[in-house]
């Protein structure tokens, strides 16, 4: 233990993309820790769950890979995010299988001067699940409730949220790019509530990953999923078909809606709430329209 | 306040034996009654110390007799719902005794005029916890009509406790809901379960979050309810959180994810290897997340858990002999990555403060257990050492 000079660990936590400089022995040797910390269960999760030595060693490898090579993410305005303190992050939603919220999180934890973590605010179901469930509760995410949000937003956390839902991430593909309804506007009481700003996020490309042309009813209803999607390849080529088409991706932040100059009991008058609401969706609905005809060819470039 | 009677239930285990003993120390108590179903062993009658003993089933309303008779003013029922030691109680009785046991108890203190205080131990079981519920529970999140097992136990409970407050307004009513208890001297069926070796069954594809609270830690704030003033629900709790897996890792032994619908056959084994008081209700409890919020009670009780989850976790780690032990992970990983010509990673991690995924609400854990190796003296030393409160 005294004749080698380790590396120290914060430079591995502080280098999002792992350089091959190191070495496979660096590589293993950093493996073999990661498999003592979890033996010994030397590791911290928060009480959301979130835990990010696993987050780091596990989840965030291939999703960097999917992230950077397979739909080639494209994330602008990151500026538009803080270095500190809390920030909700609204996004559209797409895609028939969420992606686009990991997308997100990635673009923030990779490209982000202060690599910060977003924690998401995810679908009741996901966490009935039972695999998925614990991983995503790992990976920093937890139920899409006031109580949480709140409770994020008052730590200092990023949030995000697609308040499309199922709406969003299960319509038809001839609906792409047509943001659905904003719910109830939870989302946005809960930042007002917290005085945080709100951040519109427009993701361009997780629309073509599994374009959704058919919705089987019955079958969604059997399994107690919102919706049973058929692609052009799902389920006809089974697995095969379950793999993500490679379309390109934009990830963008919008500037910052600040909400902390309302006045108080803003957070419950519907007025405030919807207006905000509708600025938010809108601002988001026309960035999408830009983006789109940056990216052009929606699988080139 | 002055010469205050006190009467504390379930003396022969250790929380409300350990309380009945530091109350009757105290200049404000003039007398301690401990009352039980069964007599204290000779460990439970030292911490007792000068606080008398009797027996008592609280199923019986002789304890109505107890309360007048001595003239009792405050009445703890430390005992609460924890299920009594497995060896006395026959399989099924668990929920006679102790929810049908506190009816008796409310109805006793109900009618005795010399009653002005009352604090019932309660359970973080009383937030259900799905996964459709928030990841923290406030104390209002509580749920009324409790699903079932020890979440329907603990919310007829309590239901009991809201009548008794309406039926006697007068009297003071605290009820602290505990996380589980765990410690050296705490056994419980939650420690009996981690003391399974060398393999402890965990639920597939689910890792939830745990609470606990150190042993003493739990006699601190009862002892502080008792004399204090506080009146309502509070959630208590060390800070931080572990989960299932990372606990029994913390243990030294190895979880293997069993799927939920086996757990039935599963606590049959359990039973045969001599884990008696491990059913498989207690088991799918194992798998709800109860992570509470102790904002009230570091805000109006002023009290602060001196052991944080985590530290207070690996207290009662530390009475199991390891069947990994953390040394010997380290030792192999040291082999391994030298027969690779690789340099092992330092075992300490950086304190997470200025990163800013470090986990927020945990602590680093100050000792990877096993390797600093606490003798049981030092272990007494770290809990009384540098706490303020």
């Amino acid at each position: 233990m005294t004749a080698h000079q380790p590396r120290a660990e914060s430079e591995r936590l502080d280098e999002p993309i792992p350089t091959a400089g190191g070495g496979w022995r660096d590589t293993l040797a950093d493996a073999l820790a990661f498999a003592r910390r979890r033996l010994t269960g030397d590791y911290q999760v928060d009480e959301f769950g979130y835990d990010a030595d696993f987050t780091d060693s596990v989840l965030l490898p291939p999703l960097r890979l999917l992230f950077e090579r397979w739909f080639r993410v494209e994330a602008l305005g990151l500026e538009h995010l803080p270095m500190t303190g809390a920030a909700l992050l609204v996004a559209n939603h797409s895609g028939t299988v969420p992606i686009d919220a990991v997308m997100t999180a990635v673009a923030v934890r990779e490209h982000h001067p202060a690599h910060r973590v977003v924690r998401v605010l995810a679908a009741d179901l996901l966490f009935d699940l039972p695999v998925l469930g614990t991983l995503a509760r790992r990976g920093g995410n937890t139920l899409a409730c006031n109580p949480d949000a709140e409770r994020l937003l008052a730590a200092g956390e990023l949030v995000s949220v697609f308040p499309e839902g199922f709406k969003g991430v299960g319509k038809a593909w001839t609906q792409r790019y047509r943001l659905q309804r904003f719910g109830r506007g939870g989302f946005v009481s809960a930042a007002v509530q917290a005085g945080v700003p709100i951040i519109p996020v427009s993701i361009v490309g997780a629309e073509e990953i599994y374009p959704m042309i058919g919705n089987l009813k019955p079958l969604a209803r059997a399994l107690g999923l919102p919706y049973f999607p058929v692609t052009p390849f799902f389920p006809l080529l089974g697995p095969l078909g379950a793999v993500p088409l490679p379309s390109k991706w934009i990830i963008e932040f919008g500037e910052p809606i600040p909400t902390d100059d309302l006045p108080d009991g803003a957070a419950d008058d519907p007025m405030v709430v919807f207006g905000l609401t509708d600025r938010v969706r809108e601002t988001i609905q026309q960035t999408l329209y830009r983006l789109l005809l940056r990216r052009g060819h929606p699988f080139l470039g | 306040m002055a010469g205050s009677v006190v009467l504390v239930t379930g003396v022969s285990r250790f929380v409300a034996s350990a309380l009945a003993g530091q109350l009757a120390r105290h200049p404000r108590v003039e007398k301690v009654i401990g009352v039980d179903a069964v007599s204290p062993d000779a460990a439970a009658r030292a911490r007792l110390g000068r606080a008398e003993f009797t027996r008592v089933d609280l199923r019986n309303p002789v304890v109505h007799r107890v309360i007048e008779a001595a003239g009792v003013d405050t009445v703890v029922h430390a005992a609460g719902l924890t299920p009594p030691p497995s060896a006395r109680v026959p399989a099924g009785a668990t929920f006679e005794t102790t929810v049908l046991g506190t009816m008796q108890l409310l109805a006793a203190c109900q009618r005795a005029p010399s009653v002005r205080s009352l604090i019932v131990r309660s359970t973080a079981a009383v937030y259900g916890g799905s996964t459709r519920d928030p990841a923290v529970f406030g104390e209002a999140d509580a749920e009324v009509l409790g699903g079932a097992g020890a979440a329907r136990d603990a919310t007829d409970m309590e239901g009991y406790v809201r009548g008794f407050m309406r039926r006697r307004p007068d009297v003071r009513v605290a009820v602290p809901r505990l996380a589980e208890v765990v410690g050296p001297s705490v056994r419980t069926p939650f420690t009996g379960y981690f003391s399974l070796s060398p393999l402890v069954p965990v639920p597939l594809g689910r890792d939830p979050r745990l609470q606990v609270l150190h042993e003493l830690d739990a006699v601190a704030l009862l002892h502080r309810l008792v004399l204090g003033d506080f009146s309502g629900a509070v959630n208590v709790a060390g800070e931080g959180v572990l989960t299932l897996h990372q606990a029994v890792h913390r243990t030294g032994r190895i979880p293997v994810p069993v799927p939920l619908t086996g757990l039935r056959s599963l606590a049959a084994v359990a039973r045969l290897v001599g884990v008696r008081n491990l059913s498989p209700a207690q088991l799918r409890d194992l798998t709800r997340p109860r992570v509470m919020d102790t904002e009230r009670l570091h805000r109006e009780i002023g009290f602060t858990p001196r052991m944080s989850t985590t530290e207070a976790f690996d207290d009662f780690a530390r009475s199991l002999p390891p069947v990994l032990p953390a040394a010997a992970v380290r030792s192999a990983e040291v082999r391994l990555a030298d027969l690779a010509g690789a340099r092992p990673a330092p075992v300490s991690r950086p304190a997470p403060a200025g990163s800013p995924e470090g986990a927020r609400s945990t602590r680093p854990a100050r000792h990877l257990i096993g390797i600093d190796g606490h003798a049981p003296g030092v272990r007494r030393g770290r809990l009384t050492r540098g706490h303020s409160r």
